[in-house]
């Protein structure tokens, strides 16, 4: 995979769709293309380009941006050995059109998509959850789902059957902080709250 | 009175006749079934024996990895890829070692690749054993398992004496693998090569022409090349249908390119076909590895980078240098940094192309980290591929498939 053949690859997906932003890097073909185009960009990637595979989508959670979610699919063209990322943005409300027209298989990775970020399709033939347990409410790879979750179960033997109950932690969860402050972290470190006030007005005084 | 009996009479053949035409029904094969494969969960729409729809409920193994490893350094995520797919673990530490080396722009040195792809190989002959002679115990031949399992204990005792543990090895690490091997463990590693083409005969003997098992696995779940295409298909399920194609080869990583080593494909696409591509993967695999232990007699040298901010310092260093205490004590509790950025990287898992799409954000921790698992791909296809087939030949299909639990709900 030369970038040779990437870059030939970018201007000829540019050629037909004016709105993708093409972008290389680590060796790598980013297509960034608009939500609402993202059928025909596939289309295209497909019948005309020749990537017969869709290898993988998933969705990636942004929290801080206006639109939150990213759908990365990764293509593969086993006649040209090439590979590519498309790339398009959506927020919890707004439905990515499925791609399931284009490559059959999108099926269970648009389920999976739904199910961990609560990213909807529009046009997808069973958009039920996959992955999760059968009930189960929220979406468990958004960055603001705890990683310990809501609830626990277990087996009650009083009455005979699996029970849900909120997750009781016998210890804290501990989430270390490993940026370094040697290293310009924008933040006040713990216990150095009054640090910044005390060095500002105390220096000139306890100069001898 | 006698005629209310005739009547009620009349009525029950009359049902009876109605529940002999309309022989709809479904039911659930597993989650308990041993023919499973593991934990899936199979609703199964019938008209008399024939499937008209499969339905897999999957899910019931999730045990939510990629959450856990956006919590984790990179050094500590890399155990969660032995319990993927747990029958070949170091074949998925691989794909991950790839991706942060990509990013970080590290070389591995020759001895240390030469080991990742003997253990590579290692893990393929580990997954094929399993899966072949289980194909062949779904159809009913209790033998094959019992002789395959013997060569994956041997196997295992090989996984065992390079990292010390005999599944979750936690062996690759980015920047070459953990520890160098002994003189003595590539002795037997090679004596075992020798030995193994011998077990290969005797099972084949054994499975490749019995009629029963051809019986169920010829012409038993076709895949055609576009079919194979269209779902996304690798590994050993599109070169069953003829498709001359594998990473190894490709898109080589790894050194592989220097190895000589055919590619095997099938004709028809079948079950059959399926087994027969394994059987003779598993030889080629064999071949690479004497060609791997050959170099690694002739190539001494480091097995990881000698880049101290990725890869600790060896503990005879440590015991002399303050400059290595320091490298170790920060590797181990904060870990390295890996630049922003976001790449994708594959390897020939013996399953198929198993893929790692990581997004690093310039912390120690990966921001986000998709597994992309082929099996997950394959179970997908269970539907179409069984329609129209036998309830019988559904533990066919899906032995031929290739099923591992762990990285299907990862």
């Amino acid at each position: 995979m030369s970038t040779k053949e990437l870059t030939a690859l970018g201007k000829a997906v540019r050629a037909k769709h004016k709105d993708v932003v093409v972008e290389l890097a680590h060796g790598e073909l980013n297509l960034t293309a608009p939500r609402a185009r993202i059928v025909e960009v596939m289309r295209t990637l497909k019948d005309e380009l020749g990537f017969q595979q869709l290898v993988d989508l998933c969705g990636v959670d942004w929290p801080d941006r206006a639109e939150r979610f990213d759908v990365v699919s990764h293509l593969l063209s086993l006649t040209k050995n090439l590979r590519c990322r498309v790339i398009c943005s959506t927020d919890e409300e707004q439905p990515v059109p499925s791609i399931t027209s284009v490559y059959p298989n999108a099926d269970w990775y648009e389920r999976e998509a739904f199910d961990m970020y609560g990213i909807l399709f529009s046009g997808h033939p069973d958009l039920r959850r996959i992955l999760t347990d059968y009930g189960f409410t929220g979406h468990p790879l958004r960055k603001d789902f705890p990683m310990t979750g809501y609830v626990e179960v277990r087996w009650d033997e009083e009455q005979k059957r699996v029970v849900y109950e909120p997750v009781k932690l016998v210890q804290e969860f501990r989430a270390f902080d490993f940026l370094s402050p040697w290293e310009g972290a924008e933040y006040v470190l713990p216990g150095d709250e009054k640090a910044g006030a005390k060095s500002g007005g105390v220096s000139g005084t306890t100069k001898p | 009175m006698a005629g209310d009996g005739n009547s009620d009479l009349a009525a029950t053949t009359r049902a009876h006749q109605e529940d002999f035409e309309n022989r709809k029904f479904t039911i659930n094969f597993g989650p308990q079934h041993p023919a499973a494969h593991g934990v899936l969960r199979l609703v199964l729409e019938l008209d008399g024996e024939v499937v008209e729809r499969v339905d897999p409920h999957i899910g019931l193994l999730h045990r939510g990895t990629e959450k856990l490893m956006e919590y984790r350094t990179y050094l500590q995520n890399i155990p969660y890829f032995d319990r993927l797919d747990y029958v070949a673990p170091m074949n998925q530490e691989h794909a991950f070692c790839l991706a942060i080396e990509k990013l970080l722009g590290i070389e591995v040195p020759v001895r240390g690749s030469l080991i990742r792809v003997l253990y590579s190989e290692i893990g393929r002959i580990l997954n094929h054993l399993l899966n072949v002679t289980t194909q062949a115990m779904d159809v009913g031949a209790l033998t094959p398992p019992l002789w395959g399992f013997e060569e994956r204990e041997k196997l295992m005792v090989f996984y065992e004496r390079a990292s010390g543990a005999r599944l979750h090895a936690n062996y690759f690490r980015p920047g070459g693998v953990h520890q160098d091997l002994p003189p003595d463990l590539i002795e037997d590693i090679d004596r075992w090569c020798d030995a193994f083409p011998r077990v290969m005969d005797d099972i084949e003997t054994l499975v490749t022409e019995n009629r029963i098992f051809k019986q169920r696995n010829v012409d038993i779940g076709v895949v055609s090349k576009q079919e194979a295409f269209d779902w996304g298909f690798s590994g050993v399920m599109l070169r069953g249908s003829g498709v001359k194609w594998d990473l190894r080869k490709s898109q080589p990583y790894e050194r592989y390119d220097e190895f000589d080593f055919d590619i095997v494909i099938g004709k028809n696409g079948d079950c059959w076909d399926r087994y027969l591509v394994r059987m003779e993967e598993m030889r080629q695999s064999v071949k690479i590895m004497k060609q791997a232990i050959e170099r690694l007699k002739k190539t001494p040298g480091p097995v990881m980078t000698l880049d101290n901010k990725v890869v600790p310092p060896r503990r005879g260093e440590m015991k002399r240098s303050m400059e290595a205490l320091i490298h170790h004590f920060k590797l181990y509790t904060e870990g390295f940094h890996v630049g922003p950025g976001q790449v994708y990287a594959a390897v020939e898992a013996p399953k198929g192309e198993f893929g790692v799409y990581l997004v690093a954000d310039g912390t120690n921790k990966p921001y986000r980290c998709k597994i992309q698992a082929p099996g997950y791909k394959h179970l997908q296809a269970m539907d179409w591929m069984n329609r129209g087939h036998m309830l019988a030949d559904v533990s066919a299909i899906l032995g031929s498939l290739d099923i591992v639990f762990g990285e299907i709900d990862r």
